[in-house]
């Protein structure tokens, strides 16, 4: 028989309260799990953003990694090349994009010495007529260190400096690269590589694989490569003893003389070849199209250039390029959109942002 | 006491498109919700996933709320039980102008916010739509921020109304939950959760209210 709404009996009204309060607080559980703060293990762009925090310091407003550059800007002359690959604009026969970029150095100090990384970047942001945009940032060595953001995560703490020492503990490092044998190629590149005294004569490498997406939809694994016209008649210059900053005077004196010159190289994968993994290269037989030359004519300095307010997501593309598998591209997207945001805000000086915090981490650096 | 002539008059529901857009939109919300917290954290693929999922369906939620809200010009909600004590009237009141307002403006600002950024916002491989603000990196600043901070606001709301919603359905029997279900609003001739005679009282001093008030 059904009780009459009236004679609920108090002991029902506590279950009903129970499963009210219950599912509130499951649903709230969910939401705290899912957005990371109630997995306290789970890798999330915020974690990786701040290892980058606690190996360097804070320098509010400034990116929390390749902190110190240049802007640059020009435009890409497209041959026509590519687009049989890719139906994107950019890649239009005779099609002229205009591009603001950034050469920059890995790590998070903007006052690092030019010399204290053998690393090198360029960071494009293609803006196509159409609206649509692509950008990229690559790094002068042919490949990456790690795979995965997990290893790249834990590769930034073996490095975080001991507070005994400032330096990284070395048996740390050893560790690290002891335990991933995947950085075998990088290392090996590394071991021959000196900071070079120019961003010029550098090629610069997308690292990460994408896919290109012709006409018909069909799908074409691809790396590509900024490979540097610029070759200097006395050989490969050497940076002038004692400077600090010596990138960013070579690249003004160069763009006195003219602009300059990378011809966009799309080397197209075998099937076969991994896309999901930085640290291998692709064999060197591989089918190489000349997409076309970026030009760069003028050069300013970050601080008030137009490259400062760009966040050089290696994920927004245009149609007709798409990101591949490699686990590494949606790990950079976020940890890029968790720097992003701090440097705006701490520029907006919004509270919360690293404002008034930063003082004495940032003399553990400089 | 009698409540039943009084509360005939009131035995009214959602209608039809109300409703379904009611049931369609929480399940967008809150997918929304839980897809946005997701892929800010998240560094694996679901990160690129969930964002291709985030824009074109925050963009589906405006356009919805939109015709809701006009639906709801036409066609007001049935009115809340007389008897509902004047805060709880009143939460109920400012809860649904805060989703109202959210489910608006949420999309708004994320929308405004790529703009400022200078991203484009692509709602497809090859769907964009063009930037509301100009590019500027303290707009994108406290736009982003906001986004965050108002989707605190409208998870919590949220959970308000779907406690609401329940406790009207479990422990009030009021038919408010009902008139949003089935569109019939059960009857309303007796309130068990506050059975007691000093609810009872309470009620027809608000009734009364109401009724001087008309």
């Amino acid at each position: 028989m059904n009780n009459p709404p009236s004679a609920m009996a108090p002991a029902d009204h506590f279950v009903a309260w129970a499963f009210i309060v219950g599912l509130v607080v499951v649903v709230a559980f969910a939401f705290g799990y899912v957005g990371g703060w109630l997995a306290p293990d789970r890798l999330t762009s915020g974690r990786i953003v701040n290892q980058f925090q606690k190996n360097a310091g804070v320098f509010p407003g400034y990116r929390r990694n390749h902190a110190k550059g240049v802007c640059i800007s020009g435009y890409f002359q497209s041959s026509g090349g590519a687009a049989p690959y890719s139906v994107a604009e950019v890649f239009a026969s005779g099609q002229r994009t205009p591009v603001v970029g950034r050469f920059a150095i890995p790590g998070s100090n903007p006052y690092a010495p030019d010399s204290s990384v053998p690393i090198r970047s360029m960071a494009l942001r293609f803006a196509q007529a159409n609206g649509q945009q692509w950008r990229t940032g690559m790094n002068d060595t042919p490949v990456f260190a790690v795979s995965t953001p997990q290893a790249f995560f834990a590769q930034l703490q073996a490095g975080q400096p001991d507070p005994a020492t400032g330096k990284p503990d070395p048996k740390k490092l050893a560790a690290f690269f002891a335990s991933h044998p995947e950085t075998a190629a990088f290392r090996a590149w590394a071991k021959t590589a000196h900071p070079s005294a120019s961003f010029v004569d550098q090629n610069y490498y997308s690292l990460n694989a994408f896919e290109f997406v012709d006409a018909a939809g069909k799908r074409h694994p691809v790396r590509w490569e900024m490979m540097s016209e610029t070759t200097d008649a006395d050989g490969t210059p050497t940076a002038p003893a004692g400077s600090k900053n010596y990138l960013s005077p070579d690249l003004e004196q160069r763009l006195a003389q003219g602009p300059l010159r990378w011809k966009l190289m799309v080397t197209l994968a075998n099937p076969g070849d991994p896309t999901n993994d930085a640290t291998k290269a692709w064999p060197a037989d591989r089918t190489t199209i000349d997409a076309g030359e970026l030009v760069v004519d003028s050069t300013e300095p970050q601080a008030s250039g137009p490259c400062r307010d760009i966040n050089y997501d290696p994920t927004v593309l245009p149609d007709g390029i798409e990101i591949s598998d490699d686990p590494l591209l949606p790990a950079r997207s976020a940890a890029y959109a968790t720097s992003y945001l701090r440097r705006t805000s701490e520029e907006a000086h919004l509270p919360g942002s690293a404002e008034a915090s930063v003082k004495s981490k940032s003399e553990i650096k400089s | 006491m009698k409540h039943t002539p009084v509360m005939k008059e009131k035995t009214g529901a959602f209608s039809f498109a109300a409703r379904v857009l009611h049931w369609l939109m929480a399940a967008m919300i809150l997918a929304m919700l839980f897809i946005g917290v997701a892929m800010v954290a998240s560094v694996s693929a679901l990160h690129e996933w969930l964002l291709h999922i985030h824009k074109p369906l925050g963009i589906a939620i405006l356009i919805l709320a939109i015709v809701r809200f006009a639906i709801r010009l036409r066609r007001p909600p049935p009115p809340l039980p007389e008897d509902l004590p004047m805060i709880q009237q009143l939460a109920a009141h400012a809860s649904h102008w805060v989703l109202y307002g959210l489910m608006i403006a949420m999309p708004l600002i994320g929308w405004a916010m790529l703009s400022a950024g200078g991203f484009p916002v692509m709602l497809s491989e090859s769907l964009r739509l063009p930037p509301i603000v100009p590019v500027n990196p303290i707009a994108f600043a406290v736009l982003r921020q906001l986004h965050t901070y108002l989707a605190f606001l409208l998870f919590i709301t949220f959970l308000a109304h779907m406690a609401a919603a329940l406790y009207h359905g479990l422990i009030r029997r009021d038919g408010v939950l009902a008139s949003m279900v089935s569109g019939k609003r059960a009857p309303t001739f007796s309130y068990p959760a506050i059975g007691t005679s000093e609810a009872d009282r309470h009620r027809s001093k608000q009734k009364q209210a109401v009724r001087i008030g008309k």
